[in-house]
């Protein structure tokens, strides 16, 4: 069977070429996926009020909470969808969607 | 054997018309023919009346279909004659078997056939040897010396190591099913006998 | 041939079940149905007896028993069902599943009708109506050719270059319930030719992931039609091999289809399955009279051998096509319909007429045969057609 560990497919990608019956090779791929786009609302961090609890990291469907060294440091609006739970979840009001 | 023998079977559901179809094909199969032995799926329940079919041939068999006009025709339960059509398509040179205790004439007369009929008390037989009624095995016997499809030494030699086979461990079975088989075939009557 | 082989009389579902345990399949998910039910019944015994390692699913439902099959397949295992009329209709969907996914399944259809009125018994309707799903297809005269057909199956089915789920057909309760004299394989000649399955490439080889059955939108989807149709063109040849490779084992040949008595026939019936044996008795009749008739049996309906089959009719005057099945278009069977389309430009002196037989089990003896025959022969000779499409042996 042919690998196709490095094929990218796109509109113009010959039938011949394609991978059979659309199999998927790559692992990790739905990071080149942007979904940021699909946002109506944006959540903004309010450092100050911020205790770093990262219930909003936990429950983030996307994981678009950022966070370093156990500390939250901002949101990847690449692929926020903006669902808002993380300003639901946020114990101390530190998220708001705007 | 220069032709195909076609059979054709009557009885009731239940009573083991498909199953002696499939013996006596088993049968000829071991003795080096070519066979089929099938059934012809109806409505078929306890006590409705069945039919079953054989090809036996020394030649492969490629036809595919019911048989209308039998070279012999066995019938398991004379209580189906004036029911069912047994002789439909038997020509009078070819024979009918059926499965009673009344003499031969007295059936030719009822089936109104002018061919050959034989008798063969294949109930009494199976009950006597068995302790049940188990007609198939009798009637299987009197097929095969009627039909002449092989020799009575032979049949019995080949149906021994069948049974052998399939009931290795009931080795009274064993024995009763050859005496079931010895008796028909020695007790099978003819209308044209004197 | 180099085979060891075994002459043995079994019926056509034990002869399906018989070449399902010498494969061993890793998976077998099956629903009982009329007149298939012996398969999973015979073969399920095989599993409790320890004579095969599958693991055997029962399911509540043919729909989930072919969708069980296609996660086997695509987890990576050899898997198999079988199934019959309205158990095929209740696939429905998951059946064009397995054939895009590409997943190399081999499920014996033991051909009956899809009623109504209901019917248990043998026509062509099942499998006619799942023609256009994406399996291969192959159809089986008898208790042997079932046998030999579903062995073949596996290679064709799991070849690189074809990779696609397969269809055995035989005849409901003709040959499925009939016992016949037929030769096998012995175990192990049965299991080099299947050989191991690949394991690689499925869900369940870890240390290459890959994801399937994706959503393919509109630039993708019809690229992977075209993938399908490429594999089933490549099928053809492999089909071929296959056959060869098995001539040498068995001494059986198997091709497209099969020629019988075709060298100088003016007269010919192509048809598929049980028929074709009666079909072969009434041609031997007819030409111990010095009748110049034929037989093409088809075998091979998906692909579609259209070439081949020209050439061949292309020897014939008249030629009768009988399919156990209506389309109810009324212009023909579907096997009338493709064989003309096959002829288009190619045969130019050959008559083609449609006979519809034996739906819903109607017996179908050599006296109708005969009679086919009887129409062409007044064609050959008068060169007029009364009619180019009927229903064989109803009473008006």
């Amino acid at each position: 069977m042919k690998k196709y560990d490095e094929v990218t497919i796109n509109p113009n990608t010959g039938w011949k070429s394609m991978t059979e019956a659309g199999k998927m090779y790559a692992r990790g791929n739905s990071e080149s996926f942007l979904t940021g786009d699909w946002r109506t609302m944006t959540p903004v961090w309010d450092s100050t009020k911020c205790i770093h609890c990262l219930q909003c990291w936990a429950i983030c469907p996307d994981m678009s909470i950022e966070v370093e060294g156990g500390k939250l440091t901002g949101f990847d609006y690449d692929h926020c969808k903006g669902c808002g739970m993380c300003s639901k979840e946020c114990p101390v009001g530190a998220i708001k969607m705007e | 054997m220069d032709k195909m023998l076609e059979i054709r079977w009557h009885g009731r559901g239940g009573q083991g018309v498909k199953t002696a179809s499939l013996l006596l094909a088993e049968a000829a199969f071991v003795a080096g023919k070519s066979i089929q032995g099938f059934p012809e799926y109806g409505p078929e329940r306890m006590g409705a009346p069945v039919t079953a079919y054989n090809r036996i041939s020394d030649n492969p068999i490629t036809i595919h279909s019911n048989i209308y006009e039998p070279d012999l025709v066995a019938v398991a339960d004379a209580t189906l004659i004036g029911t069912v059509d047994v002789t439909a398509g038997l020509k009078k040179e070819n024979p009918i078997i059926v499965n009673t205790d009344e003499d031969p004439k007295v059936i030719k007369e009822k089936l109104g056939f002018e061919g050959p009929v034989y008798t063969v008390d294949a109930n009494s037989i199976s009950v006597e040897a068995l302790g049940k009624v188990f007609p198939n095995v009798p009637m299987m016997a009197a097929v095969v010396k009627v039909s002449g499809l092989m020799s009575y030494e032979e049949f019995y030699s080949l149906m021994e190591k069948q049974f052998q086979k399939k009931f290795a461990t009931k080795q009274n079975v064993i024995a009763g099913n050859l005496k079931a088989l010895e008796k028909a075939f020695k007790e099978v009557k003819s209308s044209e006998e004197v | 041939m180099t085979g060891k082989q075994q002459k043995v009389s079994l019926s056509g579902n034990e002869a399906i079940a018989t070449a399902m345990r010498q494969i061993n399949p890793d998976v077998v998910a099956a629903y009982p149905i009329t007149p298939s039910t012996e398969v999973p019944q015979y073969f399920s015994a095989f599993v409790a007896n320890g004579q095969v390692d599958t693991d055997f699913v029962t399911v509540e439902s043919e729909h989930s028993a072919m969708s069980a099959t296609i996660g086997a397949s695509a987890a990576g295992v050899r898997a198999m069902t079988a199934t019959s009329a309205n158990g095929l209709a209740y696939m429905w969907e998951v059946v064009y599943i397995a054939a895009s996914m590409r997943l190399p399944i081999v499920m014996p259809v033991v051909n009956r009708a899809l009623s109504g009125p209901l019917n248990i018994h043998c026509d062509h309707s099942d499998s006619m109506g799942a023609k256009d799903a994406g399996w291969i297809q192959l159809f089986s005269e008898d208790n042997q050719e079932v046998y030999d057909n579903i062995i073949q199956a596996l290679r064709i089915a799991e070849h690189p270059d074809v990779s696609l789920p397969v269809m055995v057909m035989q005849d409901g309760f003709v040959t499925s319930h009939g016992l016949a004299d037929m030769t096998i394989l012995s175990d192990e000649d049965v299991k080099a030719f299947v050989g191991e399955k690949d394991y690689t490439g499925g869900l369940l080889d870890v240390d290459n992931p890959v994801s399937m059955g994706l959503m393919d939108l509109q630039p993708y989807y019809i690229k992977h039609k075209r993938q399908q149709v490429q594999a089933m063109e490549n099928a053809k040849k492999v089909i071929l091999d296959i056959a060869k490779e098995y001539e040498e084992l068995t001494g059986r040949k198997y091709s497209y289809f099969e020629e019988y008595k075709m060298e100088d026939a003016e007269a010919a019936i192509l048809v598929l399955n049980s028929t074709a044996g009666t079909a072969k008795y009434v041609v031997d009749l007819l030409r111990e009279q010095g009748k110049k008739v034929g037989l093409i049996k088809l075998r091979l309906f998906r692909p579609f051998p259209g070439q081949e089959l020209a050439q061949a009719i292309k020897k014939v005057k008249a030629l009768a096509v009988m399919d156990r099945i209506d389309t109810f278009s009324t212009w023909g069977g579907p096997v009338f319909t493709e064989v003309r389309n096959a002829c288009y430009g190619q045969v130019k002196d050959t008559e083609i007429v449609n006979y519809i037989y034996g739906l819903g089990g109607k017996d179908t003896d050599a006296n109708d045969i005969l009679s086919v025959y009887q129409d062409l022969m007044k064609i050959v000779e008068t060169g007029k057609v009364d009619c180019y499409y009927q229903y064989l042996g109803i009473e008006e």
